[in-house]
């Protein structure tokens, strides 16, 4: 738990902290930690604390009068912070439906990685993954844990349009698109539910530090969940988690 | 109530922003220039978060059901009320059918109206700023009404002496803070950064505004990080884009410079074309 952080000003209302700059899973529970013990902190203040791979940014409301009274206080609420800070992870069941419709990109990477189709899911669907952080669209997960076999660099070419739900691989990464919107990832199937609502109290179910994991649907199955999530009374599934 | 009869080029409705969900993947929004809609909004004596109407570049026509009060700031769109010219930054009394028309914008770019109270438009996770995905309409159109309560009688001018400061539209100087990864461009690469002068480029809205000429990048790309409105990233191809207001809430390119509140709401004033300079603010 011991990194070496880094705090600076980001402008005049926000402070950055930044961990050693990769992906750990180690990392992140420490960044979770932190994040966990600044938003206590600041329970009565309006102030926004969002984390990535490395960095924690904290956003308050109004310009900070003095810099280094504000890093004082950070610091002094990370040093306080108790190993035993209590991270909640929650995992989550997504359906995915594999058929050929929704993954047009599925043939493509079974030519160029020289895995059969059915490999592919496999191994998409047997692994955990672990959300570090939401960002780049409102519910969008960035995920860890994709197998290095089905590592496959992104389009050249962005499509200018990708379903809502498109499950995708890009580079390193798996992610699911919560919205219509251009991208450059390959498409390998579709869920039906809702990452994200805004009209609901909790806009997004799943949060940094959960985990999730994929199992395959048919159309059937797909189409049934997608009329229920579109009326609000699906609900995502949950596992206890061993982890 | 108020009935759009035009739109104007291209129109939102604002607040102070979505404050708060930014960890969700949600960009803040808000008014693009800021002090602007402040201005606005102080001269009616309304809270700072009332929700405004950005237009941009060319202005519309609307028409009050009820009596209020408004006032208009930035930009200067000729605002006329039933053909008669009104000034901007000042408090004017609107009747039941009066007709509030626009012009192009002659000077600054995005002109704000504010009603008294504020126009109680749907409101999403606690902010009724306009955003795709998050609200229902992303941009107001021809026919919608907005509605606004009616208020008659004597205005308490309590912020007369409110004086606009016409700098946020005639500056052309941007203050700006280092990025994160600034220190990591050559010193040659950052006196570039600090003494050309940049054009806006078409690409600008209310996600981005890319400045020219490139500036040669030989920084890799980062592992995807925090960013803010005003962050100025470099991508690989050695474009400047200047994060505005509806920006996402994490980038991968390196974030080499950060504009201050002020110079968001300076760039927010300008558009395609417009020369600009960047100064480093100690």
């Amino acid at each position: 738990m011991d990194y070496e952080l880094q705090f600076s000003q980001y402008n005049e209302h926000s402070i950055l902290i930044e961990w050693p700059k990769i992906i750990d899973e180690n990392i992140l529970k420490s960044i979770l930690k932190s994040k966990k013990s600044v938003i206590e902190f600041y329970s009565k203040l309006k102030v926004e604390v969002i984390n990535t791979y490395s960095s924690i940014l904290v956003i308050y409301d109004h310009a900070i009068d003095n810099f280094n009274d504000r890093l004082f206080e950070l610091k002094s609420i990370f040093d306080d912070q108790n190993s035993d800070v209590m991270l909640e992870s929650r995992l989550w069941e997504i359906p995915v439906c594999y058929d050929r419709e929704f993954g047009i990109d599925l043939s493509t990477i079974s030519s160029e990685k020289k895995l059969s189709i059915s490999e592919i899911i496999e191994l998409h669907t047997a692994a955990i993954y672990t959300v570090y952080f939401i960002g780049f669209l409102p519910g969008f997960l960035y995920l860890g844990g994709l197998h290095p076999k089905l590592h496959f660099n992104r389009k050249n070419k962005p499509s200018l349009n990708i379903k809502k739900g498109a499950v995708a691989i890009g580079g390193q990464q798996t992610g699911i698109y919560p919205q219509d919107s251009p991208g450059g990832w390959h498409l390998i199937g579709e869920t039906p539910i809702e990452l994200f609502n805004a009209s609901q109290q909790t806009p997004c179910s799943i949060l940094a530090g959960d985990r999730i994991k994929f199992y395959s649907v048919n159309k059937n199955t797909f189409l049934d969940i997608k009329k229920r999530a579109e009326n609000s009374t699906y609900q995502l599934k949950q596992i206890p988690s061993n982890a | 109530m108020l009935k759009v009869i035009k739109s104007g080029f291209y129109t939102t409705i604002q607040d102070s922003g979505r404050f708060g969900y930014r960890d969700l993947g949600v960009p803040v929004s808000g008014a693009m220039d800021s002090y602007s809609s402040r201005i606005a909004n102080a001269l009616l004596g309304n809270q700072v978060s009332d929700t405004v109407l950005e237009m941009t570049m060319i202005g519309g026509e609307f028409l009050f059901t009820e009596p209020t009060f408004i006032a208009i700031s930035g930009a200067n769109m000729s605002p006329k009320i039933n053909g008669k010219a009104l000034i901007n930054n000042t408090v004017a009394v609107v009747d039941a059918n009066d007709v509030l028309t626009f012009g192009a914008a002659s000077e600054g770019f995005r002109t704000y109206v504010a009603v008294k109270d504020g126009f109680r438009s749907e409101e999403v996770l606690n902010s009724r700023s306009q955003y795709k995905g998050i609200t229902k309409k992303e941009k107001v159109e021809k026919g919608d009404r907005l509605i606004y309560d009616k208020n008659i009688g004597d205005f308490q001018d309590a912020n007369a002496s409110l004086k606009f400061d016409q700098s946020i539209i005639s500056e052309s100087v941007l203050e700006v803070y280092k990025g994160p990864e600034f220190e990591k461009l050559s010193e040659n690469q950052q006196n570039k950064l600090l003494t050309s002068t940049f054009t806006v480029t078409k690409l600008n809205n209310r996600m981005a505004y890319q400045l020219e000429p490139l500036i040669t990048n030989t920084i890799p790309s980062i592992i995807t990080s925090p960013v803010l409105p005003g962050t100025v990233q470099l991508t690989p191809q050695g474009n400047l884009i200047v994060l505005m207001r509806d920006a996402q809430t994490t980038g991968g390119y390196p974030r080499i410079l950060q504009l201050s509140e002020s110079a968001i709401n300076c760039l927010s004033q300008n558009s395609t074309g417009k020369s600009l300079k960047i100064r480093l603010k100690e």
